[in-house]
């Protein structure tokens, strides 16, 4: 058994040494196959961790959301529907929102509205969340200014900051009084944003749907399920648009590694003579050139995937947000919070470290089996 | 251990329009402890006939002996075994690995046999010693001379202590000084108990007094 182990330490000592014989090529070799892994995994991330995100809003928010529509365009919804929509069975809790978009026209920044009726806020008093205040370097009891669209500044008290399990929905979020939020954004009283309406049982949601729309006509109810859906298509959309955009990227690194594996120097194959006339088995120089491939392939996938990981959740994915994040969707900038899917990573390193092993150990062992002594030649 | 050939042959790419026989029938027995010169032009089958004997290639046809064990027909994983522990190469190219130091080229045959890494490194040195070269043990192998590399060679056919040195061509790349050096190396190989295999065109070699024997090949036939 010891000297099992001393014979693959053997092994294990002369591939290292081989390997640095020609330190060039398995470099070059090593930064292509870490950078074909660093943007798969860039990729993988971001866009997971982005589903993740959505996964969280939607599993806070109210299984309906009931809109008024007028001309085909959300409106105001009256506080009276409350009462028109009746009762529902299966509904057990309805809240008239109030809520709405800002554009923080000094800082260009969107930041989320809403009254939180939970909450005692003065007038001009907010609370802010935390990756926002973390952002402004705003802290309680701090004043606020923003500045709207017509060039009118509104300078609050920050009371407060609040935490939420998603970055993203924290990353804009205002809570404010309802009359402060009527006064900026001119909501006459008995006014609302929308309805939330919260249905415990999934089954009964499609029905209250329908009971909805014939007391409702001219309302539109949205369900959890189809934000849900949505954000997953978005998301699984960009993945797919960036995906296609590397098949070229892993096709020219699929080309380089078998060139690389059929291409064996005729120094490698003299190589593989002389150790097998100086008595390696086949097995021995098939281990030896597997360690090899597997020592590249796995600095490549920890590098590429430690890239990744600092890229994504410490440097803001700043070389896809354009891609997978969408400017227009999450405007105001968030940090995504670390997450990793132990099933994802198996499949980056299923699709490139297997794939890579055995389309050059194939060449190796066509190489191996034949007799050595080509080499005295 | 006496090495016995019966009427080997061996034809590359048998079967095909550029078919060629390099040895059509050699019959000859190598007594053990002797240093045996298989002489010839280019072309005569020296090499072959060699690449046979030393297990690292197969005859088409024939049986080649060693001792009461036949060792052609012996399957690749047998044949390791005696490549490993029974013969020893000094090729003409010498074949040395570059890049690596001259102690991890000599200890390169034994790391299969995986012996304690103090007690390798302890025969490689004595070799080293023997052959005076000790203080080229950490040197790379591109910084050595000729005759240094030459040296270096044979120590790594001697790592695994084998019974049959072979020797192809080994004063192809030497002058005359260093071949001459040589073959008083082998000399002493033979005085050591080792059975010496060697091939050449060189008058220096297959006139050398330490040959005990000659054998001529002429296109793949004994003369």
């Amino acid at each position: 058994m010891i000297a099992l182990f001393r014979r693959q330490q053997y092994l294990l000592s002369y591939t290292l040494a081989a390997m640095l014989r020609r330190k060039g090529r398995n470099l070059a070799l090593l930064f292509v196959y870490m950078l074909i892994i660093f943007v798969l995994a860039s990729v993988m991330f971001l866009s997971h961790a982005l589903i993740r995100e959505a996964g969280i809003i939607t599993a806070q928010s109210p299984e309906i959301i009931v809109q008024r529509m007028t001309a085909g365009r959300q409106a105001l919804i009256p506080a009276d529907y409350l009462e028109r929509m009746g009762r529902l069975q299966g509904v057990n809790r309805r809240e008239a929102r109030l809520w709405a978009n800002f554009h923080d026209a000094a800082t260009h920044k969107n930041y989320t509205m809403r009254v939180d009726s939970h909450r005692e806020l003065g007038d001009g008093e907010i609370i802010i969340g935390a990756s926002m205040a973390k952002r402004l370097k705003v802290n309680p009891d701090d004043q606020l200014t923003l500045t709207s669209t017509h060039g009118e500044p509104y300078t609050f008290h920050v009371k407060g900051i609040t935490t939420s399990p998603s970055e993203l929905a924290n990353a804009g979020l205002v809570l404010i009084s309802a009359a402060t939020f009527r006064r900026i954004f001119a909501v006459p009283p008995g006014y609302f944003s929308d309805i939330a309406l919260s249905v415990p049982n999934p089954r009964e949601v499609r029905t209250i749907t329908e009971k909805l729309l014939k007391r409702l006509p001219d309302t539109r109810p949205i369900l959890r399920e189809e934000i849900q859906r949505t954000y997953d298509s978005i998301f699984a959309w960009r993945q797919g648009i960036t995906f296609v955009l590397l098949v070229g990227a892993i096709f020219a690194f699929v080309i380089f590694a078998w060139d690389k594996a059929n291409g064996l120097s005729s120094e490698e194959r003299r190589e593989i003579g002389i150790l097998k006339a100086v008595g390696w088995e086949t097995g021995d120089v098939l281990r030896m050139k597997f360690l090899e491939g597997l020592i590249i392939s796995l600095c490549a996938f920890i590098a590429g995937c430690l890239g990744a990981y600092l890229h994504i959740f410490y440097a803001s994915a700043s070389l896809f947000e354009p891609i997978l994040k969408g400017w227009s969707i999450f405007y105001p900038h968030f940090q995504i919070r670390p997450f990793i899917d132990g099933l994802q990573l198996a499949t980056l390193f299923f699709f490139t470290v297997f794939p890579y092993t055995i389309t050059t150990i194939i060449p190796i062992w066509r190489s191996a089996i034949t007799d050595p002594d080509a080499v005295m030649r | 251990m006496k090495i016995e050939l019966q009427n080997v042959k061996k034809a590359f790419n048998q079967g095909r329009s550029n078919e060629l026989w390099a040895i059509r029938g050699v019959t000859t027995t190598l007594e053990p402890n002797r240093i045996t010169c298989l002489k010839g032009a280019s072309g005569s089958g020296k090499t072959t006939l060699l690449a046979m004997i030393g297990c690292l290639s197969r005859p088409t046809s024939g049986r080649i002996m060693l001792g009461e064990r036949m060792l052609s027909g012996l399957p690749e994983r047998f044949m390791t075994e005696f490549r490993r522990h029974t013969f020893g190469f000094i090729f003409q190219r010498l074949n040395l690995i570059p890049g690596l130091s001259t102690l991890d080229n000599i200890m390169l045959p034994a790391y299969p046999l995986a012996p304690r890494h103090h007690q390798l490194l302890a025969s490689a040195q004595s070799l080293l010693e023997q052959f005076g070269i000790t203080d080229k043990g950490n040197n790379p192998i591109e910084w050595l001379s000729g005759g240094e590399a030459q040296r270096v060679a044979i120590c790594r056919a001697l790592i695994n202590n084998p019974q049959i040195i072979i020797a192809d061509e080994p004063t192809a790349n030497l002058d005359s000084r260093l071949s001459t050096e040589f073959m008083g190396l082998l000399e002493r190989l033979r005085d050591l108990g080792k059975t010496v295999l060697i091939t050449s065109h060189d008058p220096l070699v297959f006139d050398a007094p330490c040959i005990d024997r000659v054998i001529e090949l002429r296109d793949g036939e004994i003369v």
